[in-house]
């Protein structure tokens, strides 16, 4: 079962669209809110006159920042941390008159329908009192009169650094020293299902059915934003369309369940706008880095440098911990006797910074990536050579975080399949001292990546697995289905440890957090590995009662018993059917005991994933045009858990990467901090027509942690792409693009000043 | 949900001038891929609308017997493209409205709305101009027949009275006959997209002598409104046909075309870009026409 492409698990219903996702679930009565968003981008509410919007026809209730509790709450989708130290920023009020960025939640407003709702918006007015805007973190860094939040002065949210070695010395005994500076933009997640959620009350509690991909720590975090006890508040998660972490994060679903109790508990339902997605959800973090490294006569690193300053926007959120992940992976992978790095993050006047599929991974790789290809380039050497001349080949371990450790390392049999596929060599000599207008060229990139975030915080699963009257099995976890394919493979897990056919198991795919088992839910790459650890315990914990129980049914004398497709088996002879043995234990007269196992557990591991990218572009110069002619991702991720779903993953992920790489960036208006293109017309995702043929590949190794030889792929597939096909255009025509993406405008502005054009 | 006060459904060109005099302030819907944004963006929120979506009588596409195009204003992007006359005699047209966002949007978006909604942007609108359109416009009395150059006022305004409605989109026979033309699109991504720049050509060669005979350059997003480079056009006419034809082109069109630095492009990139299209699409015209020997 393990390995096998079966189908999905939930393909015929999503197909059809017989799938319910929250909008599906909403109930007939259930009334409409809209937010009253900021148009300023710093400032305070000096007034606020709702009476107008109140008087409306169909208004239900309006609800400004002077009605919500003033405690302030974190929002990150990490697990809660008995340590004080270790909790989350807390920083956010449900509703504020204090105005941190453009569009800031002011007020709500409750109404029968959508269209009163939002008539009732524009009639609401606000005077403010306005301060200066700061998009840019270099700037904001310095501190602010008076600051993005009162307790950060200087509005760090949180600096961090370490040494390894003696950089210093290292850079003497250097042959050459290069300096260079990268910088990443803020970019959104672009899920299909915009966040939504309906919220009402039963029996004195909250119920929330929402868009998550985290449902007991949104659980937990309305608990903290309402200061009512967690568990007055029941989270229901259907079928999502899409996260990328972006629904890693609590966001109307502490406004909603507030507002639900404003208005005696009647369900409301709190479906936000394409553009409040871009504007007042979450992004991936900007990210400004300048790097330093030296060489030495044959191109061995000797010591490396570097500086990361982190736009965090207006709320902490993730935080540092984005920033935090890129310095760690700038010490993995690469040998380097000496390394130092230091890191900001930064609140600005901007949109708010998240988690966003690679976790500070696909910025820092841009920047790394870029970097290993400009010093190939100043010292010669070719950067595929440079590179394998100074990665770690088999097991390494992280310097500080134990047990962070590549158990298995493929990134030499990556390389070569990637290599292979491009055909390299052959097109690095080929595209050398072009001329005219149209270029060629090959770029590579490469990354590891963490699965789980073990020992940096909490890694806990569980699991409920029922033994049905039929002999099939039901599973109930706190993982989360998010589109990426996680109910078939905890049901091919189910299925394998079982020896059952997959069609047997029958997993519940709603999470309600008065029912499913307790996780963490989807993000960090580790359902497959943590929570399919303690699918793989449940599995066997079932087994064994099972067998114990047909022992008990069986004969004394009867042999060594095991499960096969529907039957216990004693040695190569059917002893009893599944089905009743399953009958006798719901109903016996004499020995009627249900069988079921639970697990609920820590797993304290964690592995290192790796792969690469190589891609071969021609840029059109003097139209400012890059065409990816071919690309692929190659990867070890483990063993597969399911080849066809993994490649698809892949696609997926290589499909971000590009936009990464080529088009996608929120752009910001200078004064107020605006999203001047937070639209799916003006913010380019690529569509169909711009994406090339993609290629997936992989590298299969057993890793020994992982609970079937498994590692982190989920996210992966996003990270290398995007500094690949930078340095294809490097390749192709000489030009260094140290921003992504690299847009028509960039290329241009790029080529006039090379006097290419 | 749309915030909509009244709709109207008009059964006639006749009826819907009637409907919009009863109802001063309705507006005209026909496909509703540019109403029902401005709808939704609140720009329009409330308003009442008078449709003409489905009104047989402007749809589709026929040739007078003089020779004269008449392009009904409900015809959509999609007809417009397949039509038989359309791909027989102004392909360029047909070509140029098929880069309209999506398949979806063609299906429903008309040339009409395209033209009526006045988006420099608008893929249809430098075709049009570059083949010296007339646009027919009814009020139920004796209507008027306008040349598309004086339409268009500004960014989002045209030439559009009270009570008037666009019927037909007219290419006369004598400025197709004997052109060829190219369309060339510069946007951000290949579907789903409005241009950022756009440069309609349309050109007559004088095969034996070798040389443009005339030609006429029409540039979205670089003016408030479409725009023809007359000076290019006047300097162009009679040169020679050779590589040199197409720097120069590049050249003067740098030299003419004003566009403006924004967020979406600066405007030392759209002078760039403008001059190269201008040259690829003219260069493209010239083998249309079967001149490009060198």
């Amino acid at each position: 079962m393990i390995g096998k492409s079966v189908p999905r698990v939930d393909a015929y219903d999503k197909v059809t669209g017989r799938a319910k996702f929250t909008d599906d679930l909403v109930p007939a009565n259930c009334l409409v809110a809209k937010i009253y968003h900021a148009k300023i981008g710093n400032g305070i509410v000096k007034s606020i006159d709702t009476s107008k919007a109140e008087a409306l026809d169909g208004v239900v209730k309006v609800v400004t920042f002077k009605d919500v509790p003033n405690h302030c709450y974190p929002t990150p989708g990490h697990p809660w941390s008995v340590e004080l130290a270790h909790q989350d920023v807390a920083d956010r009020n449900i509703l504020t008159g204090r105005v941190r960025y453009y569009g800031d939640d002011i007020a709500a407003v409750v109404a029968e329908d959508e269209i009163t709702a939002q008539r009732a918006l524009r009639l609401i007015e606000v005077e403010y009192e306005e301060y200066p805007v700061e998009i840019h973190p270099r700037k904001s860094m310095y501190g602010s009169k008076p600051p993005i939040h009162l307790d950060k002065k200087d509005n760090v949210l949180v600096r961090s650094n370490y040494f390894i070695g003696n950089v210093e010395e290292g850079l003497k005994e250097s042959e050459t020293v290069i300096k260079r500076s990268y910088k990443t933009p803020i970019v959104q997640h672009c899920h299909i299902e915009n966040p939504i959620s309906c919220a009402y009350m039963e029996n004195g509690r909250i119920i929330v059915v929402t868009s998550t991909q985290i449902p007991h720590i949104v659980r937990r975090v309305i608990g903290q934003a309402l200061g009512i006890p967690w568990g007055k508040i029941r989270v229901i998660k259907p079928y999502i369309g899409g996260g990328f972490g972006n629904k890693q994060d609590v966001l109307y679903e502490p406004l909603n369940a507030f507002l639900t109790t404003q208005i005696g508990g009647r369900p409301v339902k709190l479906d936000i706008t394409r553009e409040e997605t871009f504007c007042n959800t979450r992004t991936r973090h900007s990210i400004e880095y300048d790097l330093t490294a030296g060489v030495d006569s044959e191109g061995h690193l000797l010591a490396k440098d570097m500086l990361a300053i982190s736009n965090q926007g207006a709320y902490a959120s993730h935080g540092h911990a984005i920033a935090a992940n890129g310095l760690t992976a700038w010490r993995l992978q690469y040998a380097c006797p000496n390394i130092k790095g230091e890191a900001y993050t930064v609140y600005t006047n901007t949109p708010v910074g998240g988690a966003m599929r690679g976790y500070g991974i696909p910025q820092v790789c841009f920047a790394i990536e870029c970097f290993m290809d400009d010093i190939a380039k100043e010292i010669g050497m070719d950067p595929l050579e440079f590179r394998k001349k100074n990665l770690i080949k088999g097991y390494y371990e992280d310097a500080y975080l134990k047990p962070i450790a590549a158990n298995t390392n493929g990134i030499f049999e990556c390389l070569k399949k990637g290599a292979d596929y491009i055909h390299w060599e052959e097109k690095r000599k080929e595209y050398t001292n072009q001329t005219g207008n149209i270029r060629r060229g090959v770029g590579m990139s490469l990354f590891s990546y963490k699965t789980g975030v073990w020992p940096i915080s909490l890694e806990i699963a569980g699991a409920r697995m029922t033994l049905n009257q039929d002999g099939s099995v039901g599973l109930m976890l706190g993982a989360t289905e998010i589109g990426q394919g996680a109910d078939t493979v905890f049901s091919q897990m189910t299925a394998e440890i079982l020896n059952m056919d997959i069609s047997d198991v029958h997993i519940q795919t709603v999470q309600d957090t008065d029912v499913t088992p307790f996780d963490t839910g989807a993000y960090a790459s580790r359902q497959s590995f943590v929570t399919g650890t303690v699918v793989k315990d449940c599995a066997n914990l079932l087994k064994e009662k099972i067998l114990a129980y047909a022992k008990e049914l069986l004969p004394e004398e009867t042999r060594k018993l095991r499960l096969d497709h529907g039957w216990i088996m004693a040695g190569k002879d059917p002893a009893i059917s599944l089905g009743n043995l399953a009958l006798e234990s719901y109903y016996s007269l004499g020995n009627s005991s249900v069988i079921t196992a639970e697990v609920s557990e820590q797993v304290k591991k964690n592995t290192i994933a790796t792969g690469c990218c190589f891609a071969e572009v021609e840029v059109d110069i003097k139209l400012g045009k890059i065409k990816i002619l071919h690309i692929i991702n190659v990867h070890d991720s483990g063993k597969l858990i399911n080849p066809k779903l993994a490649e698809m993953q892949v696609q997926g992920g290589m499909s971000m990467g590009m936009g990464y790489g080529l088009s996608e960036q929120l752009i910001l208006d200078e004064k107020t901090g605006r999203p001047l293109n937070g639209t799916l017309l003006d913010y380019k995702l690529m569509t169909m027509m711009d994406t090339p043929d993609i290629k997936a590949d992989f590298v299969e190794l057993d890793d020994p942690v992982g609970p079937f030889g498994n590692k982190a792929l989920g996210e992966p597939p996003a990270i290398p792409g995007a500094p690949a096909i930078r340095n294809a255009v490097l390749h192709a025509t000489g030009v260094a693009f140290n921003e992504n993406p690299l847009t028509p405008q960039r290329l241009i502005d790029g080529f006039m000043r090379a006097g290419l054009i | 949900m749309y915030d909509i006060e009244n709709y109207y459904q008009a059964e006639s060109v006749k009826d819907a001038v009637r409907l919009l005099n009863e109802h001063p302030d309705a507006r005209f819907i026909s496909g509703g891929s540019d109403v029902l944004i401005k709808i939704r963006e609140g720009k329009f929120a409330g308003t009442s609308l008078v449709s003409i979506h489905g009104l047989k009588e402007i749809q589709g596409v026929k040739m007078a017997d003089n020779g004269d195009i008449y392009i009904g204003a409900g015809t959509v992007f999609s007809h417009i493209t397949n039509d038989a006359i359309i791909r027989k005699y102004i392909p360029v047209l047909g070509e140029a409205v098929d880069q309209v966002g999506g398949p979806q949007v063609r299906n429903i978006g008309t040339i009409g709305g395209n033209i009526c909604n006045g988006a420099v942007s608008a893929d249809s609108a430098p075709t049009v101009f570059s083949l010296n359109a007339l646009l027919r416009l009814e009020d139920g009395k004796e209507g008027r027949l306008v040349p598309v150059k004086d339409f268009y006022l500004g960014p989002g305004r045209v030439d559009l009275r009270q009570g008037e409605i666009l019927t037909y989109v007219i290419i006369p026979a004598k400025e197709y006959e004997g052109y060829h033309g190219h369309y060339i699109k510069y946007s951000m991504r290949n579907a789903m997209d409005i241009a950022t720049i756009s440069c309609s050509v349309v050109s007559k060669v004088d095969q034996q002598a070798g040389v443009i005979e005339d030609v006429r350059i029409t540039f979205g997003v670089a003016a408030p409104v479409p725009y023809r480079c007359t000076k290019a056009e006047e300097a162009l006419k009679g040169m020679k046909i050779e590589e040199s034809l197409y720097e120069k082109t590049a050249q003067l069109i740098r030299e003419e075309i004003n566009p403006r630095d924004s967020w979406r492009a600066s405007r030392a990139f759209r002078l760039q870009i403008g001059g190269e299209i201008a040259a690829r699409a003219l260069r493209r015209t010239v083998e249309l026409a079967g001149g490009d020997r060198i």
